[in-house]
Parts: C-alpha cells; structure tokens; sequence
C-alpha cells in the first residue's frame, strides 16, 4: 500500500455569515504524515471533514492521488477515517468493527478473515476481538478505531485528534506506535490536532492554522526555529516563545528598529536564555516554577514579563538580578504592526 | 444494636408507598382471585365457594372467545403498525428541516388528547353521510358507509383510531433514543461505504433495541388496556364484533352485574398480560444490546 497525495486549493467554508476556512491552500504529498495544528475553533476539523466529503466546502478544490474529488461522497474518496470519539458500533464486537467496510464492500468471507488476523495482530487486539467495545480500555478502544481504517488499506487516512481521550502515559506510547504503523503501511496521514507536543513528534510537515486561515506550513524544526508569525511563535514550544516589545530591549531593540526600519516585536525562547555576566539582557527575578528535570525562571526583562529555563538545581530565589546571555541567531525579528517575521541585513549583529 | 435499627428506619421510609401499592395493586388483585372463586351474590342468595365453577364457564363462553380473538386482532393489527409509524415519523423529524417543531409538535398532539376526545373527533369522521370520510369519498362519487355499524369494518375501524392515537407516544420514545445515537457513528460507516439502508439495518436499528422492547411492552399493555373509544364509537357492538376484553370485563361487572365472572375474566386478562410481558423480554433478549 501506497500514499496518495492530497491538494487543496482554495478551501473555504462558511455558515451563513461566519467565515471558518478561508481560501486554504495546503499539499499534502504522498506518503508523509501532516499534522492539522491550531487552537479549537481554527476550523481544521472543519478543513478534515471538507477532506473526508463528509462536510462540502462553500469553494475550492480538493483532489486526492491527482483525482478532484470535490463532488463525490465520502465511501467514493478511497480514504479512512479515525474519530476523536472513535465512534465505534458498540453492539457490535471487535472483530466486527474492524470489518464492517469489508462487509459493506462484499469482500468475500475468507479475505476477510485474513485480514482480520493481520491486523489483530499488528494491534495487539487477537484476544478481544469477540468482546464488545463497551469491555474494553480506552486504549484498546483506540486500537479498534485504528484497525478499522488500516484494514481497508487506503491511500489515504484522515484522524480526527485520536489520542486527546487518552492519558497523558498512553498518549505518549500511542503517538510512537502511531508513527511507526503509518511509516511501514505507508499511508498519506492527515491528522488534526490542538497539541503541538503530537505534531512536532510524529508529522513530517505541520500545518498551522488560525482563524480559518493557514498561519504556516514547514516541517516541525523549522516551525520551532524559524516561526514566520507572533502567532507560531506563541503557539509551539512549551513554553512557547516570549515576544516582547522593542522598549523591553532598550539599546537593542531601538538599534534593531533603525536597522530594518519598521517597528519591531522581538521572541525569545525561554530555553534559549543562559546566564552570562557579559551578556546583553537584565532580568529581575520575581518567582520560579520547579518541574523536575529543570525549571522556569519567571521575571523582568526591561519592565516585560519574561520566563527563563534553567537546570532543575539552579533556581534563583526572588529579587535575584540576573545578566542574561542569548545566542544572536536566537532573538527573532517581528514587525510590530502584521506580525510577520523580518528577516535583519546581512551582516547586523544585534548585541553590540 | 445499630444494624436492627437501620433495618426498622429503613421499613418505615418504604411503609407509605408499600401501603399504596399493596393497597390499591395487590389486595384488590388478590381478592379479585379469591372473587373468581365464589359465585355473584343474587338477591337472597348470598355469595358462596363454587371452585373453578366461573373458569369452566369461561371456557364454554363463546363472547369470551370472541372477545379473545378480536383483543388478538387487535393487537396484532394496532402494535406492529403504530411502532413501525413511530419509527418512520421519528427518522423523518430526526433530521433538520424547517418547521421541524411544528412536526414534531403535530405528531405528538393525538397523545396529549384524551382517548375519548379522541374518539369524539374520529366519530365524526366515520359519521354515515356528513361525517367528514363520507364527504371526502362523496367527491369521488362514491355512496354512503357506515364503518362503524358494520360487523365487519366496526374493528379496524376501532384499530385506526388507536394507531393514530398511539403512534405519536411511541415517536417520542423512538425520537429521543435516535437523539442519543453519536452522529459519528453514521459518519464512521458511510466513510465505510454503507448506504442509507446499511446504516438503518445494521446501526440504527440494532441501538434502538432496548426501545423497541420498552415500546413494545407498552404497546401490547395498552393494547388490552385502553378501551375507552369504544364506549364512544361502537359499544362493542355490532354482535361484539368490536368488543375488547377489558370492555367485556366492564359490562360484566358493571352492567350485568356478574361480579364473579367479572373477576374470573379479570384473572384471565391478569396472567395474560404477564405472560406477554415475560415472553417479550425473553424473546428480545438476545437482540438487545443495552450501553
């Protein structure tokens, strides 16, 4: 089995008045894993379901292994689908889940048997497959969800925040595992997520969304490294990146200012900062979250509310003045007024 | 010391409602059992044991028989299309149109009526010459009828009146169980390739089991329960042919004054319904899939 790639152009949806997508051009290239990422109400289940053909978009196109398949129904798309709530038959048992699209299809009796077998035993589920979902965990519910779509073996599966009803331990094992599956079936996985912890571990290229609109595509490290909006910035990390005002920098950010000549909002990842007695930032330390392996530094840079992470033993105590050091390559240029990253000259060094 | 006082606390909170049914469920039932064995007080002659006496009389009483047989007509004919009525108009104001209150609203209304307003408003159907079905078939050019006086047509005629009255109640049943149905689940199986009727057979319907039982136990409960629309339309009559057990049961009692033999038939019609009722759960078992 075999990815198909997915193209589309110029999705927009709207509900009477309300805009929800707004002329979304996203490619999807065959076989790789693009996560849907963006807080609720960003329209990206909206954009999934347009995708599935169980929701029509108000204009646009969308296409499927070189196919436009914007008029066809949902069964004529050749894709699977997970649900956030698995929607699994619950007076039908597992095995029965699992091959309820064999059924519908008429694939005959033997095949699907054998089928079943496999996928039972790829996910763990050859001893439940007589039970009713209703007897079984929330992680093997999951699993049956899974082997409904893969035993269809289509080019294409689309999820719809699968893991979100899972515990935090579960959740981690169950994104290795669902990378892993995608990678050796080999499918085009589109799958809809809030939590960038999940896109930026399994997918191969993130698509951020706000407000109906595309925010930025790029693969996770170049989300994390090179984010194109405030928006990104704020979005990805944990915790995300600062953005602080050209007045917080003082010098620095006025030097900024005249050298890219706009007005500027300057983000700094808080594991980017490092005590340094030359280093350009002051911050006054007013509190401190300890979480183990390391910790949160929270204080004041410039007047601005400012995080530092730091080594889970070295935490300041409150009043602490700090100098602050940062990597030249690890402050980020935004212009003030769109929110777009600016790019400085070539050749200007930030701190003097 | 603490445990047999819970035991008293806990008989004294359930003593008034035990009271109750006991009361006016148990002890009238019973005594109706011990009444089926004594013989109706006449006159001079006052009440005395005669044994099965009554029972033998019932099985050598043709208007029971013919009672018995219209009650199995009638519910035969009434259950099954009330409850497949109630499912149709259920799935059809399941889904969103405009004015879907107002549908909703009108399908219900023939349950909130009273039976015999209900059985008003359908006489004046049926009324020979000016009722409103003559009316409407007199346009076609057709004659007089009389569905009412007709031994033949006095059932079913009765039968409709209690379809149209019944079906609205089950809807509601039938309306919030496809309510509690997870949309996703239809979704999940279209994606899956099932059509419309694929989804009906194999989803819906499965999960509306534990309603069906619910509704069927009603329907056949009302079936031997509800007679009112007789005593407006009919009487029972022409010769019986439109007469259900319970309205025997109530013009044996309290029109001939046959209390004894009113209580033999209530017996009858007591273990009948039982037995309908365990069957059912036993035959549904299986089919029905309880969350």
């Amino acid at each position: 089995m075999s990815g198909g790639a997915i193209s589309l152009q110029g999705i927009s949806k709207s509900w009477g008045e309300t805009q929800a997508l707004d002329g979304i051009d996203i490619e999807v290239p065959a076989g790789s894993f693009t996560a849907l990422l963006g807080p609720s109400g960003c329209g990206k289940s909206t954009l999934l379901r347009i995708v599935s053909g169980l929701e029509e978009a108000s204009g646009g196109q969308v296409m499927i292994a070189g196919q436009d398949v914007t008029q066809r129904p949902a069964d004529k798309r050749n894709l699977s689908m997970v649900f956030q709530s698995y929607a699994l038959f619950p007076h039908l048992s597992v095995a029965e889940n699992i091959t309820f699209g064999l059924r519908t299809r008429r694939v005959p009796k033997a095949e699907r048997a054998e089928r079943l077998t496999k996928v039972a035993a790829l996910l763990g589920l050859s001893d439940y497959l007589s039970r009713k979902p209703g007897q079984l965990s929330g992680g093997q519910q999951q699993r049956v969800a899974l082997g409904r779509a893969v035993i269809s073996e289509r080019p294409v599966c689309l999820m719809d925040e699968p893991l979100s009803n899972l515990d935090a331990k579960l959740r981690h094992a169950m994104r290795v595992e669902l990378r892993a599956l995608q990678q050796s079936l080999g499918f085009t996985m589109l799958y809809v997520t809030h939590d960038q912890v999940e896109a930026i571990t399994m997918a191969d290229q993130v698509v951020l969304m706000n407000a109906g609109r595309v925010e930025q595509v790029a693969d996770p490290k170049t989300l994390y490294e090179r984010p194109e909006t405030t928006f990104a910035a704020r979005f990805i990390g944990t915790p995300p990146m600062q953005i602080l005002p050209a007045t917080a920098l003082g010098e620095i950010g006025a030097r900024a200012e005249a050298a890219t000549g706009r007005a500027l909002q300057f983000g700094i990842r808080p594991e980017a900062l490092f005590e340094n007695r030359e280093g350009p930032f002051e911050m006054v330390v007013t509190g401190g979250e300890y979480l183990g392996a390391d910790a949160l530094v929270s204080g004041r840079i410039g007047g601005s509310e400012a995080l530092m992470r730091v080594p889970g033993r070295a935490l300041p105590g409150p009043g602490a003045g700090l100098r602050l050091g940062l990597a030249p390559g690890d402050l980020h240029f935004f212009d003030a007024r769109t929110g777009r990253r600016v790019t400085p000259p070539s050749g200007f060094a930030p701190f003097p | 010391m603490k445990i047999k006082r819970d035991w008293i606390w806990g008989w004294t909170l359930i003593a008034p409602a035990l009271a109750l049914i006991f009361l006016f469920t148990h002890i009238p039932a019973l005594m109706t059992l011990w009444g089926s064995l004594f013989s109706t007080p006449r006159g001079r002659k006052p009440s005395h044991f005669v044994g099965l006496a009554n029972y033998e009389r019932l099985i050598q009483d043709p208007t029971f028989w013919k009672v018995l047989g219209n009650n199995a007509i009638y519910a035969l004919g009434t259950i099954p299309v009330s409850m497949a009525l109630a499912l149709a108009m259920a799935l059809l104001v399941n889904r969103p149109f405009k004015g879907r209150a107002l549908a909703r609203m009108a399908y219900f209304t023939p349950t909130v009526l009273p039976l015999i307003a209900v059985a008003n408003i359908w006489l004046f159907f049926y009324t020979p010459g000016f009722g409103l079905i003559d009316q409407v078939l007199g346009l076609f050019g057709a004659g007089q009828s009389n569905f009412l006086g007709n031994a033949g047509t006095a059932l079913p005629a009765i039968m409709v009146v209690a379809i149209w009255k019944e079906a609205g109640f089950f809807m509601i049943f039938y309306l919030a169980a496809l309510q509690a149905i997870p949309p996703q689940l239809a979704e999940a199986a279209k994606i899956e390739g099932a059509g419309a009727w694929t989804i009906f057979r194999r989803i819906t319907l499965p999960l509306l089991m534990p309603t069906t039982l619910f509704v069927s136990i009603n329907a056949v409960i009302n079936a031997f329960r509800l007679v009112d629309h007789i005593f407006i339309l009919t009487g029972g009559g022409p010769d019986n042919a439109s007469s259900l057990l319970l309205y025997y049961i109530y013009e044996t009692s309290f029109r001939f004054w046959d209390t004894a033999y009113g209580a033999t038939l209530s017996v009858v019609l007591l273990a009948l319904m039982c037995l309908l009722a365990i069957g059912q759960f036993f035959l549904f078992d299986r089919k029905v899939h309880y969350k």
